[in-house]
């Protein structure tokens, strides 16, 4: 039997929450994912970004069946052809067709982005977690950590360590990774400060929830939101500096059709065949937008506080 | 209850006992952190709350009700002090025993709003304390679950929702029910209904009453709404930055307030249908910094019955005033 | 009788949001007259911060939308004027005080700036006479050490010191009709029993018309002059301040009344308003409070929107409910003491 009995009809008691329409039909995540591609769709920006992004990906998934010749097939016939139809970006001076070199280039884009954004999300996720939640000197040592690795100018670590390791995928990903993690410490870090502050853990202490479970039910999911914007704002500059390093030949080795590798080989000819370098570099750039465009988006949609 | 109301303040049927709890927020200043001062939120307070009944605790903000509530149930650790859970020294046992003690302490806190997990189901939210603290199965916890739903009027298909998608009304059963699902024995109160409109809060008043009634529950009710503290308490502590000022059954404590600044808390209420009222104590100035906080009588600053410099220089005890009625006032020495 | 300082008559106004359109003001009617207080009272969301804020041209459109109605200050649309126009009146001969004195004063300027800032604005004063005219409103507000003050920044100050320095900022030009918006909740009770004694005075002092909105009738009780009940948008009734406590008419006022705690009285058990405030998107027709509504006489209070009315033999009391238009001769099931009384 209810005690509340004679209040039995209650503020709202008619059993309907005060959530708008969408809310009623579908509960919980989906009802979450709909209202932030519903307010995505409504930025014209972010719309771009997300158009880019699944071209992008499409594009790498069906790389070969897109590209109308091998990436690294040679064409002594056709030496630095102008754009045509039968080359839509031309060739560059070994005959190689230049559209498949971009085509098969974004399976490198999307590769080097997802990985090393992982990884930097793994290390910086897990430290920012740490230091936030725990406080003291473990966030003391931490955090210390990352402004001693933040005095060192990124361009010069990761030329170092790409040094090091020579050049090569491995040493492009390990150079990037550690250059990345940092931000991803310092804004979890935060983050988990300022969740850390909220009623709700406290609510949870009194619940007698073990450290893990206060973590992984309150801390994390209450932070995702700017971890996932985060990391599709970071996803550009990773591509960025990974075409970067393979310019500066310390990355991706040709013949291999990475974007920035690609464009340092066509930068000498820019003056006899533009187009050698000027469609990798309109890839990256692109792309970069496009990521950029799609992160605005993400961050204006799951801002809670943003009604519109 | 009026039964125990006379019994007298040695009284062994309290659940719940501070002795002389202290707690000190350290501030911390310079590029070291180095510890400079102390913000003394709760500084030397003693009280009982008895098996059945409702404590109010009253005071304005800073004056650590909010702070003593949370360490009474160890949510905080004390500074100094003794807490006693039903003759049981809790001071400063083992986090296992800690765990256990949760299922008898429990807390609702004032914004049920920002209390409650944004990114989980209702279900889950009350759930969650009889996974972590009980050893109960699946299906018992699933059947406490109606039940607690019944209890507070919410409705099944309330489950799967998210707390955001209610009111301020139904959130604070959401939080209740949560509170209520381990069976405690005492439940700290913190300000529940000062984030509510009136008429939801009588609801939830009315609520509170029903279920201590059902399940024999102790409450500290912690607010600064004197007309709340009144409708639902039985005894009273009124609380001054970081010290009690004076306790009493709550009849006796709104009929004849002995301590000058319990009186100024009762003739500050608007008090609606009431003639102009020249008679009102208005204090000067606010609270001072609890940092550092005024000599001997805490009062002494803003007190209105200012006898001399005993209050200044001497920290008064609470002394019986009547039965069952204690005050820290030189006046009354 | 001279026309009401302001006038508001049957203003709607609708917000625009994801879910729908919310009719946030469903013909609220409301007048005040010169050299009077008067107090509107609601619960949360039944528009009455919507009503000042409007009254201010404050509402932020779009989501806001106002739909109809007018608002009339000293014979002037305020509906029909331009941003400048209005910026003319409000900040000068209306102004408001808002909840939260923590986020109403800007931390990085000084108190002097921000108290002077209205007086350059709106009148041809040099600086020395702004500042020095703000040092007297300052006393004037039971700030003492005034001239310091000017040069203090908000954090410098305490909560209910805070609040005195924005009525202070709200009184500085003198103005005719003083908005006031929950002015005490964010304060403690021995706080807000100053700052209410200081508005009293003040409004003596300075013979302005308040407006004053609060949720707690009990802050508003001691210091309006006449009252008005809103719930969901609408008025629902309007009397002098006595009247509210000695004979409430409608059902909803009644209801809350003694919903409330008081350290007057005690109850076992505290009165209860069945169900639940309606939802404002797509609102039920009719009276919105006919479903909870506990002496509810038929299918006219679903079907009716009741307007404001004095019911027969009462004066000076308007309310919007069924009962006292109805051309029947059912009795209302309650007393009406007003009547009796008179």
């Amino acid at each position: 039997m209810s005690v509340g009995h004679s209040d039995s009809d209650d503020d709202e008691g008619d059993g309907t929450p005060k959530g708008g329409q969408g809310s009623r039909v579908a509960t919980g995540q989906l009802a979450r994912a709909r209202t932030v591609l519903r307010r995505v769709m409504q930025n014209r920006f972010a719309v771009f970004g997300l158009v880019v992004v699944v071209a992008l990906l499409v594009t790498a998934a069906f790389a070969p069946w897109i590209a109308p010749y091998e990436p690294t097939e040679q064409n002594y016939d056709a030496l630095k052809e102008p754009p045509s139809l039968e080359h839509p970006f031309g060739t560059d001076t070994y005959g190689r067709d230049v559209f498949s070199r971009v085509v098969f280039g974004s399976r490198y884009a999307v590769f080097l982005g997802v990985v090393i954004v992982g990884i930097e999300m793994l290390i910086g996720v897990s430290l920012g977690l740490l230091a936030g939640y725990y406080g003291g000197w473990t966030e003391a040592g931490i955090m210390r950590l990352v402004d001693i690795s933040l005095s060192i100018p990124a361009i010069v670590l990761a030329l170092a360590i790409a040094g090091m390791l020579g050049g090569g995928l491995f040493p492009l990903i390990v150079a990037v990774s550690l250059v990345g993690w940092r931000g991803f410490a310092r804004l979890v870090r935060g983050d988990v400060k300022s969740v850390m502050e909220e009623e709700y853990i406290e609510s949870a202490n009194a619940a007698g929830l073990s450290d893990f479970r206060v973590i992984t039910r309150y801390v994390l999911p209450n932070a995702a939101s700017s971890i996932i914007v985060y990391a599709t704002l970071t996803i550009p500059t990773v591509i960025l500096w990974s075409a970067g390093l393979s310019f500066l030949g310390m990355g991706v080795q040709p013949p291999k059709p990475e974007w920035g590798a690609i464009l340092a080989a066509g930068r000498g000819d820019i003056d006899s065949a533009w187009w050698i370098a000027t469609f990798p570099g309109l890839a990256i750039m692109l792309t970069v937008i496009g990521f950029n465009g799609l992160g605005d988006g993400l961050r204006d949609a799951l801002d809670p506080r943003q009604v519109r | 209850m009026s039964l125990q109301r006379t019994q007298d303040a040695e009284s062994t049927d309290a659940l719940l006992a501070a002795e002389e709890v202290q707690k000190y927020f350290p501030i911390r200043s310079g590029i070291l952190k180095r510890h400079t001062a102390d913000v003394k939120a709760v500084d030397g307070v003693s009280f009982e709350i008895r098996r059945g009944e409702t404590l109010g605790l009253v005071g304005e903000s800073g004056c650590g009700k909010s702070t003593l509530g949370k360490t009474m149930m160890r949510l905080l650790d004390p500074t100094g002090g003794r807490i006693y859970f039903d003759g049981e020294d809790i001071t400063d046992v083992s986090r296992k025993r800690l765990r256990q003690l949760r299922r008898d302490m429990q807390i609702i806190f004032q914004d049920p709003g920002s209390s409650l997990n944004p990114r989980m189901n209702v279900a889950d939210l009350i759930t969650e304390p009889m996974r972590s603290l009980t050893d109960w199965d699946k299906t018992k916890r699933q059947n406490r679950l109606y039940e607690l739903i019944e209890e507070v009027d919410l409705q099944e298909n309330h489950l799967t929702r998210a707390p955001h998608e209610f009111s301020g009304g139904q959130q604070q059963r959401i939080a209740i029910a949560r509170a209520l699902s381990v069976n405690p024995s005492l439940i700290v109160a913190d300000e529940p209904t000062s984030a509510l409109d009136v008429s939801v809060q009588a609801k939830i008043l009315n609520l509170m009453e029903d279920l201590q009634e059902k399940y024999n529950l102790t409450y500290l009710f912690i607010s600064h709404d004197l007309s709340v503290i009144k409708h639902i308490c039985d005894r009273v502590a009124v609380m001054y930055l970081g010290e009690l000022a004076e306790v009493a059954p709550a009849d006796r404590l709104f009929e004849t307030p002995k301590h000058p600044y319990t009186r100024a808390l009762l003739s500050g209420v608007p008090r609606a249908n009431a003639e102009r009222m020249d008679d009102r104590i208005i204090l000067d100035g606010s609270v001072p910094s609890p940092e550092d906080p005024p000599s001997g009588c805490r009062f002494h600053t803003r007190c209105q019955e200012y006898i001399g410099d005993v209050c200044e220089t001497s920290d008064p005890e609470l002394d019986a005033v009547g039965d069952g009625h204690v005050c820290a006032c030189h006046h009354y020495d | 009788m001279t026309d009401p300082l302001l006038e508001i008559d049957d203003l709607h106004v609708h917000f625009h949001t994801e879910e729908g359109t919310v009719e946030a003001l469903d013909g609220v009617s409301l007048t005040v007259e010169r050299d009077e207080v008067v107090g509107v009272i609601g619960e949360s969301g039944c528009g009455k911060s919507v009503t000042a804020f409007s009254t201010m041209g404050l509402l932020q459109s779009p989501p806001a939308e106002v739909v109809s109605g007018s608002i009339r200050y000293d014979g002037r649309e305020l509906l029909d004027l331009s941003d400048d126009e209005l910026d003319g009146i409000r900040g000068d001969d209306i102004t408001m005080i808002y909840q939260d004195p923590m986020s109403s004063l800007n931390p990085v300027l000084t108190i002097g700036h921000q108290l002077t800032e209205p007086l350059l604005a709106h009148r041809d004063i040099s600086k020395a006479a702004a500042r020095q005219k703000a040092i007297e409103m300052l006393e004037a507000c039971g700030l003492a050490d005034a001239e310091r003050l000017m040069d203090e920044y908000p954090d410098a100050l305490s909560g209910g010191m805070r609040q005195r320095v924005v009525i202070a900022m709200a009184l500085i030009t003198e103005p005719k009709l003083l908005i006031a918006d929950e002015p005490t909740t964010a304060l403690d009770v021995t706080i807000q029993a100053q700052i209410m004694d200081l508005l009293r005075d003040l409004r003596e002092e300075f013979e302005m018309s308040v407006l004053i909105i609060s949720h707690d009738l009990a802050v508003i009780s001691e210091i309006a002059d006449r009252m008005a009940v809103m719930y969901a948008g609408n008025v629902v009734e309007t009397c002098s301040m006595r009247e509210l406590f000695e004979a409430p008419l409608h059902p909803y006022t009644r209801k809350l009344a003694e919903s409330i705690p008081s350290l007057e009285t005690s109850v076992q058990r505290l009165p209860t308003i069945e169900g639940t405030v309606p939802e404002l998107i797509d609102p039920p027709t009719g009276c919105r409070f006919a479903s909870r509504c506990p002496d509810y006489i038929g299918s006219e209070c679903d079907e009716i929107d009741p307007q404001l009315a004095e019911p027969e033999g009462i004066r000076d009391h308007e309310v919007a409910c069924h009962y006292y238009t109805d051309e029947s001769d059912a009795e209302p099931p309650w007393q009406i003491q007003g009547v009796e009384d008179q």
